[in-house]
């Protein structure tokens, strides 16, 4: 694809100002890394605090009395009682129980919903929507209209605060409506990096002066996907179209925490999403194979779609995301293994350029989540 | 010190005075790659001019390091395996990968001289 067909972020005269190394990803022209390096920006970021311009995400809103109805009809998720002011995660899933997209649900009040979902997906996710839902509530997508920034790290609040001291007493997952620099604002305490931090939601035409004004404080360095992809790995976090696809269930993608209590075979309102009998099948008979993390003692890192070998040499798996973590020091790794390989401490071994590398079946996050939780 | 050569894949190469080859990458491949987090060496053995003697893992990617000339490689930069990030801290001194014993020891010069190796490189930052 050349440059001229990319869409760019509201932010993109900034990332070109600052230095940024663009990349093609999801379609848009995005910042890869700054002159700092995926490194250091890595490191600042679980140090002090890193922005995030996340705008090419897709934000939609919706909107009517059977809103949060209509949406349970199509994620495993407890959305009717998710409290005003709270945020989700969640997944589309297909009739065989596969990950259409994974999207964070936030209750504004109001028979108002808002999402927050893939870039690469957000196209078909509104037209799931419209398609399935489309005639129970509003759906408002704000592609054009919305930037979204994140601001990730231990620093990020005393930074935000600055702007809107009300941000202090907010927790992890909350979500709330408030003014930045006089503009009105979507911000939740959450994120993509493991860190405590803030996703901020706000009118294109302001995400500029909010990026300078942030960017403006010592603590605060510009960080692009590159370092947004090593922490998040770090973090245990998947990544939608690597960690998990329509091929994968919640099952096997380990994100069963994922599934409300209240939509599981047991619970109030059991199923009604769709793949749900696959789902719980699995849930109750196991599955054949399974998301876990890897470590190795070794400096090579191990790449997305390198081969896992047991001790026989027999190809038990793959991996799904792989790399360097920074903060770790050393390779890390996510992949679907062979459900008799996935026990903590398993011994396999990934195939690199020919090589065996030794890896063990590791807990993930690799490195410790540091939500504030209050 | 002796000219420096190059390749098309930005590895450098200086010839040294008992007759081998040292080899490495350039600032301008190091500047591309980013932050190098593993250098995987070659053997001590002759490889065909082409081939994947090594390979350099910065954070995001992996990339060959390919045999500039026919030869045999006589060491390795071993500093490299505890100290990957002398690649992108002096690419042109500290972190050579390694040096090589060329087939024909006239080979070298048939590669790009710094001139020509500047014009690539304005050639490829215009691009």
């Amino acid at each position: 694809m050349s440059t001229e067909t990319l869409l760019k972020t509201p932010l993109h005269a900034l990332h070109i100002e600052l230095g940024a190394r663009m990349v093609p990803f999801a379609g848009y022209d995005m910042p890869v890394q700054y002159p700092l390096g995926v490194m250091k920006e890595h490191l600042h970021t679980r140090d002090q605090a890193g922005l995030f311009d996340v705008s090419h995400m897709g934000q939609i809103r919706l909107t009517g009395a059977n809103a949060a109805k209509a949406l349970e009809t199509l994620v495993p998720v407890d959305i009717i009682d998710l409290p005003v002011g709270m945020q989700r995660y969640a997944m589309f899933t297909n009739e065989q129980g596969g990950i259409l997209d994974d999207l964070m649900v936030a209750n504004l009040g109001n028979d108002e919903l808002f999402l927050v979902v893939n870039a690469a997906c957000k196209d078909q996710d509104l037209a799931h929507l419209r398609a399935r839902i489309g005639d129970q509530c509003s759906i408002e997508p704000l592609f054009e209209e919305r930037a979204l920034l994140a601001l990730q790290g231990p620093a990020a609040v005393k930074v935000l605060a600055r702007l809107a001291p009300e941000v202090t007493k907010m927790t992890f997952m909350q979500f709330t409506s408030l003014r930045l620099l006089g503009v009105d604002c979507y911000v939740s305490r959450s994120g993509y990096t493991g860190e405590d931090g803030f996703e901020i939601s706000v009118p294109a035409a302001h995400a500029e002066s909010l990026a300078r004004s942030l960017l403006a404080e010592t603590e605060v360095q510009a960080i692009g996907l590159g370092a947004r992809d090593s922490l998040r790995l770090e973090a245990g976090l998947c990544l939608y179209g690597h960690d998990m696809n329509t091929d994968t269930t919640p099952i096997e993608a380990s994100l069963l925490w994922a599934i409300s209590k209240a939509r599981r075979a047991d619970g109030a309102r059991a199923g009604g999403f769709p793949g749900a009998d696959r789902i719980f099948t699995q849930q109750q008979a196991g599955v054949s194979r399974k998301r876990v993390g890897l470590l190795t003692q070794e400096r090579t890192p191990v790449r997305e779609g390198a081969e896992i070998v047991d001790e026989h040499g027999t190809v038990v798996g793959s991996v799904c995301s792989g790399g360097f973590g920074p903060s770790l020091g050393g390779p890390l790794a996510m992949a679907y293994l062979d459900s008799a390989f996935t026990a903590l401490d398993t011994e396999v071994s990934a195939l690199v350029r020919g090589k065996k590398v030794p890896l063990r079946v590791s807990k993930m996050p690799f490195v410790p989540q540091r939500y504030y939780r209050g | 010190m002796s000219e420096l050569r190059f390749t098309e894949d930005h590895e450098w190469l200086r010839a040294e005075a008992d007759g081998s080859v040292t080899v490495g990458i350039t600032a301008f491949a190091q500047n591309a790659l980013g932050d190098v987090v593993f250098v995987q060496l070659p053997e001590l053995q002759a490889y065909e001019k082409g081939a994947e003697a090594s390979t350099v893992e910065s954070v995001k990617a992996a990339s060959g390091v390919y045999m500039p000339l026919d030869g045999e490689v006589l060491e390795v930069n071993a500093e490299l395996e505890g100290r990957p990030e002398l690649v992108n801290e002096d690419p042109m001194g500290e972190g050579w990968f390694f040096r090589f014993k060329p087939a024909d020891a006239d080979a070298v010069t048939t590669l790009l001289d710094q001139d020509a190796y500047d014009r690539l490189i304005k050639a490829t930052a215009e691009a």
